[in-house]
């Protein structure tokens, strides 16, 4: 009996928003798909899908880890802002501000040809076991996308931090937890259920941020489809696939994200 | 349509691309290239950064000025489609709202670069084939102009979702009112609903703002002239990486600064009358 009523709640929802005129917004949409798919020229898909899906991979890689060691930099960078003395809270808001206030396209070039040409000059970096990655691209790549996650979610984490009421802090030090084991039991878990909502947005604003890597030479998707564009003459087509391909993992990305936030308990405070 | 692209990056058109002279760079024996950084400390940064000729300072201030204007334009023109779009989706058709919805669906899942670049192709091959059509000549769609089509279709996507959670925030009663005053849908709009949305509009905006100064930096990967293009230009020819970088950050960091102390006071005036954000909570 609770099998059929889902069933038929799913249908009712299904009818109402699968109204006329959606149906036939879905049928034109259909039709330019198809149109496109007949009409423009994809015959050189198969030389380069192999390619494409290593730059699809390196994209998806970029954007995990920058994602994952940001936060882990953001931690410290809202802590140090919300409760932190003058002399780390000054110079945190000062990383924040300079991160948030400059484009990312700038503080990229900044570190791949700017630090970039300056270490050669030093010998010792060049005998160090550093050089060899120093000379590649993506490491300026992932420095830079890493800051700014770090600089702009270390903002949203300073909010976190604050808006954890005082009272709770007070009664896990009253319980006689340590200031350590206060802040890794109540106000870290605390301060990471407040900022989930705004993480899938930054993450989303970190995906549309990777193809800014391919300015400095790292083959990521988007560099794969600028090199189909320069080899074929094609302007549309590479770019109109790119577009679909973004619009695939960012519609993965809210829709994990989302699974994610539902399962943790949103009675806060 | 903008040149070839540059065959080693192959991102950045022919005549812009820097990047074969740092291979070179990076490639040469230590001692030529340390001479090659030495010569170019040794210019000074002072006269590197100087606004007049043998410096790039000059450039760079052209750049800024051309960054400015873009994004001014783009703001006013995502403000237009925003209030547009806020309505539509407001009080506009079924189809109307759905059309709406992919617009801004698509418009924020997709990276700006891409969009500058597609919109960017695919606006000016539709002017020229409309023109062609009609039996004009072809024409160069000015830099300036793109730019500011591009971004401001890109901020309008997002202007939508600020300004339609604004009108949503506005006390029901008022609009009520003016229904009751017997006021025609523009006016109620010019007097009532564009005023009392803006103290709830305004730092959605202003963080939109920010960021379209700092999506103007995109544009410099189709070839226009702004600071981000200025500055590769100029570090490219006296190889002060660093240096140009480092100025064209500041340059930035200022704008945004400068921005945020005018919003702090745009902000305030239009929550003129209304509780202080402090006694509202």
């Amino acid at each position: 009996m609770a099998n059929e009523a889902a069933i038929i709640n799913v249908v009712a929802r299904t009818s109402l928003w699968l109204q006329p005129h959606r149906i036939v917004l879905i049928l034109i949409a259909l039709g330019l798909v198809l149109s496109a798919a007949f009409f423009m020229r994809w015959d050189w898909l198969p030389q380069y899908y192999e390619m494409g899906l290593i730059g699809i991979w390196r994209s998806l890689w970029i954007l995990a880890v920058t994602c994952v060691l940001g936060f882990l930099l953001a931690v410290p960078l809202g802590l140090a802002q919300a409760a932190g003395p003058f002399w780390f809270a000054a110079p945190a808001k000062v990383f924040c501000t300079v991160i948030r206030g400059t484009p990312l396209l700038i503080q990229l070039w900044l570190l791949y040809y700017g630090l970039g040409s300056l270490f050669p000059q030093y010998p010792w970096i060049r005998e160090s076991w550093m050089w060899p990655y120093l000379r590649q691209a993506w490491p300026y790549g992932v420095l830079a996308l890493t800051l700014s996650f770090a600089g702009y979610e270390g903002e949203v984490m300073r909010g976190a931090f604050a808006g954890v009421p005082k009272g709770q802090l007070e009664a896990a030090r009253a319980f006689g937890m340590s200031r350590w084991k206060a802040f890794r039991r109540i106000w870290l878990p605390q301060a990471i259920y407040r900022a989930l909502p705004t993480l899938t947005g930054e993450t989303v604003l970190q995906l549309k941020s990777t193809p800014l890597v391919a300015t400095i030479s790292v083959i990521d998707i988007f560099a794969v489809s600028s090199k189909v564009r320069q080899d074929t003459y094609l302007t549309y087509e590479p770019l109109l696939l790119l577009a679909l391909i973004y619009m695939t993992i960012t519609g993965i990305l809210v829709f994990a994200l989302g699974r994610i936030e539902a399962r943790i308990p949103n009675k806060i405070g | 349509m903008a040149s070839a692209p540059c065959p080693t990056c192959s991102i950045f058109p022919r005549h812009v691309c820097r990047r074969r002279s740092r291979r070179r760079l990076a490639s040469t024996s230590g001692a030529t290239l340390i001479d090659a950084l030495l010569s170019a400390s040794a210019a000074g940064i002072t006269e590197l950064l100087s606004p007049y000729p043998p410096g790039w300072g000059g450039a760079l201030l052209v750049g800024l000025l051309h960054s400015i204007e873009i994004a001014l334009g783009a703001t006013c023109l995502g403000l237009l489609i925003g209030t547009g779009g806020a309505y539509g989706k407001l009080y506009g058709g079924p189809v109307v709202r759905d059309l709406l919805a992919v617009y801004t669906t698509i418009v924020r899942a997709v990276p700006e670069l891409v969009l500058i670049l597609l919109l960017y192709y695919a606006g000016t091959d539709l002017i020229n084939q409309a023109l062609t059509a009609m039996g004009y000549q072809r024409v160069d769609v000015s830099g300036l102009a793109a730019g500011i089509a591009v971004l401001g279709f890109v901020q309008g996507a997002y202007s939508t979702e600020v300004i339609r959670g604004a009108i949503l925030a506005i006390p029901q009663g008022q609009i009520e009112a003016a229904r009751a005053y017997g006021m025609s849908p523009g006016l109620m709009l010019r007097r009532i609903t564009l005023p009392s949305m803006l103290p709830f509009a305004i730092p959605g905006l202003a963080n939109l703002w920010l960021i379209a100064t700092k999506d103007t930096a995109l544009l410099a990967v189709v070839g226009f002239y702004e600071l981000a293009l200025a500055t590769r230009q100029a570090a490219g020819v006296t190889k002060a990486y660093f240096t140009f970088f480092f100025a064209a950050g500041v340059l930035y960091l200022l704008l945004s600064l400068f921005s945020n102390l005018i919003i702090g006071r745009v902000e305030t005036w239009s929550r003129r009358g209304m509780p202080s954000l402090k006694e509202a909570r």
